[in-house]
C-alpha cells in the first residue's frame, strides 16, 4: 500500500449522515465548477469518490454515471430553447455510442480495477488538455458531401443574421470516434464529452454550438446504456448515488445560472489544473495497487 | 423539398422533448430527496463503509425488483427508483425521438432510432452481460 495523505482521506469512522453530507457538498462543488468551465461535473466525481472519500472504484463508477445522466438531462431543456441541436446527427451518433457502452461496460469487467484507474488518470489529463485548446470555427462551405445527404444530416443554425446553413464531412470517422467516446464512458463512467465535441466539431465539421448542444443530449442517452447495466451489476449504490445526483445537479444548476453572465477563464485554468492533478493521483494509485480491492 | 418546414417541425419536436427531460429529471430529483431523508433518518447513524466493493442485493439491481420494493415502503428502493426514473429519462426521450421519426414517415430514422431503442432497453432489462 502507498502512504496516501491521510489529511486528503476521509477516515473510516463516518456515519452516514455524514458521509451524505460530504458527498453532496463535494458533489455540489464539481458540478458548479463543471458546467461553469464547459467540462462537465461528472469527471471529478470518481477521482474525488476513490482518491478523498476512500469509496470502492465500481460504486464511484455507477454514482458518477447516474450525476452525468442528471446533468446532460437538465442541461437539455435549456439548450433545445436555442434550436442549435441536430436532432438527425444526435440520434445516428447515439448508435455509436450506446454500442460503444456496452462494449465499454463488457471491458470494465474483465480489466483489473489498476488497470480502469490508469486509463481513467490518461483521459482525464487529456480531457483537461482538450478543453485548453482553440475552438474551430464551422464549415466554410463547399459541396455537400454524398453521405451526410443521403442521411439527410445537412440543416442549420439560428444566427443573428438568419438561419446559417452548415454541411457534415468524414462521418464513417466521426461514427468510429462517438463508438470509442461510447465505450469510455461505459468503462469509467463519465460523459466523454470532451471527445465527443471533438469528434462533431473537428472531424466533422458541425458548427460549434451545434456539437456542444447536440453532444450533451448523447451524453444523456450513452450514459442511460450503461448505468442500465451497472444497476443490474450491483455498482449503483442508493445512499452514494443519492447525495450525488442531487448534489450535481444542484451544483450544475446554479452555474448554468452564472455562466449566462460570463465565462469565468481563470476558473477554468483551475479547474483543468485540478483535472490534470486528480489524473496524476488516478495512475500513481492505480499503478501501485491502491485500487486492488475485491 | 420542404426545407424550412421540416427544420420548423425538427425545431418543435425538440423542444418537447427539453420539457420531457425536464419533468423527468425533477422527478427523479424529488423521488431520490424523499428516499434519502427516510432512508437517512432509519439508518443515518450507522457507520458508512465504502472501501470495499459487496455489490448491491438483488432487491436494488433490476427494475421490477425496484418498482416493487419501493412501492412497498423500503427506503433505500425509493432511492433506487429515483435513479431508475432518471436512467428511464433518456429512454423516454429515445421513444419520443421514434414516435416524431414515424410520423414524418422516416424509415432510415425509425430504423436508426429503435437500434438506439433496443441497445438501451437491452441494457436495462436484458442479462447483466
Amino acid at each position: 500500500m502507498i502512504p496516501v495523505p491521510s489529511t486528503l482521506r476521509a477516515r473510516e469512522s463516518m456515519n452516514l449522515d455524514a458521509l451524505t453530507l460530504l458527498l453532496a457538498a463535494a458533489s455540489l462543488a464539481g458540478g458548479f465548477l463543471g458546467s461553469l468551465t464547459g467540462l462537465g461535473g461528472g469527471v471529478v466525481i470518481v477521482p474525488v469518490l476513490t482518491l478523498v472519500f476512500g469509496i470502492d472504484l465500481r460504486y464511484a463508477i455507477g454514482a458518477s454515471l447516474v450525476s452525468v445522466i442528471a446533468t446532460s438531462s437538465a442541461a437539455a431543456a435549456a439548450y433545445v430553447r436555442d434550436g442549435y441541436s441536430n436532432l438527425r446527427v444526435g440520434m445516428f451518433l447515439e448508435v455509436a455510442t450506446t454500442l460503444g457502452a456496452v462494449a465499454g461496460t463488457m471491458l470494465a469487467r474483465r480489466l483489473p480495477l489498476a488497470a480502469v484507474a490508469i486509463i481513467f488518470g490518461v483521459v482525464l489529463i487529456w480531457s483537461a488538455f482538450l478543453s485548453l485548446r482553440e475552438r474551430s470555427g464551422a464549415d466554410a462551405g463547399g459541396p455537400p458531401d454524398r453521405l451526410a445527404t443521403a442521411l439527410r444530416m445537412d440543416s442549420s443554425y439560428p444566427t443573428p443574421a438568419g438561419p446559417q446553413p452548415y454541411h457534415l464531412r468524414r462521418i464513417p470517422l466521426g461514427w468510429l470516434i462517438m463508438a470509442i467516446a461510447g465505450a469510455l464512458s461505459g468503462l469509467l463512467g463519465i460523459g466523454s464529452g470532451a471527445l465527443k465535441v471533438l469528434a462533431m466539431d473537428q472531424i466533422m465539421r458541425l458548427p460549434f454550438k451545434v456539437s456542444t448542444t447536440t453532444s450533451n443530449f448523447m451524453i444523456g442517452v450513452t450514459a442511460a446504456a450503461s448505468a442500465g447495466l451497472y444497476l443490474q451489476r450491483g455498482y449503483i449504490d442508493p445512499a452514494l448515488a443519492g447525495p450525488v445526483m442531487l448534489g450535481v445537479l444542484v451544483g450544475a444548476t446554479l452555474g448554468t445560472r452564472v455562466l449566462v453572465k460570463a465565462r469565468p477563464a481563470v476558473l477554468r485554468v483551475v479547474f483543468v489544473v485540478v483535472l490534470f492533478a486528480l489524473g496524476c493521483e488516478m495512475i500513481y494509485h492505480g499503478a501501485t495497487g491502491g485500487f486492488s480491492g475485491g | 423539398m420542404d426545407e424550412p418546414a421540416t427544420l420548423r417541425r425538427d425545431q418543435r419536436v425538440e423542444r418537447a422533448i427539453g420539457r420531457l427531460l425536464q419533468a423527468g429529471v425533477i422527478l427523479a430529483a424529488a423521488v431520490t430527496l424523499v428516499g434519502s431523508v427516510l432512508y437517512l433518518g432509519h439508518v443515518g447513524r450507522q457507520l458508512a463503509d465504502y472501501r470495499v466493493f459487496r455489490g448491491e442485493p438483488y432487491d436494488l439491481r433490476s427494475a421490477p425488483a425496484i418498482l416493487v420494493h419501493a412501492l412497498g415502503g423500503q427506503r433505500d428502493a425509493i432511492i433506487q427508483l429515483g435513479v431508475l426514473i432518471l436512467i428511464a429519462t433518456p429512454i423516454a426521450r429515445v421513444l419520443f425521438s421514434l414516435a416524431a421519426f414515424a410520423l414524418q414517415r422516416d424509415r432510415t430514422y425509425v430504423v436508426v432510432t429503435l437500434v438506439v431503442l433496443v441497445v438501451l432497453l437491452c441494457g436495462l432489462f436484458g442479462v447483466g452481460l
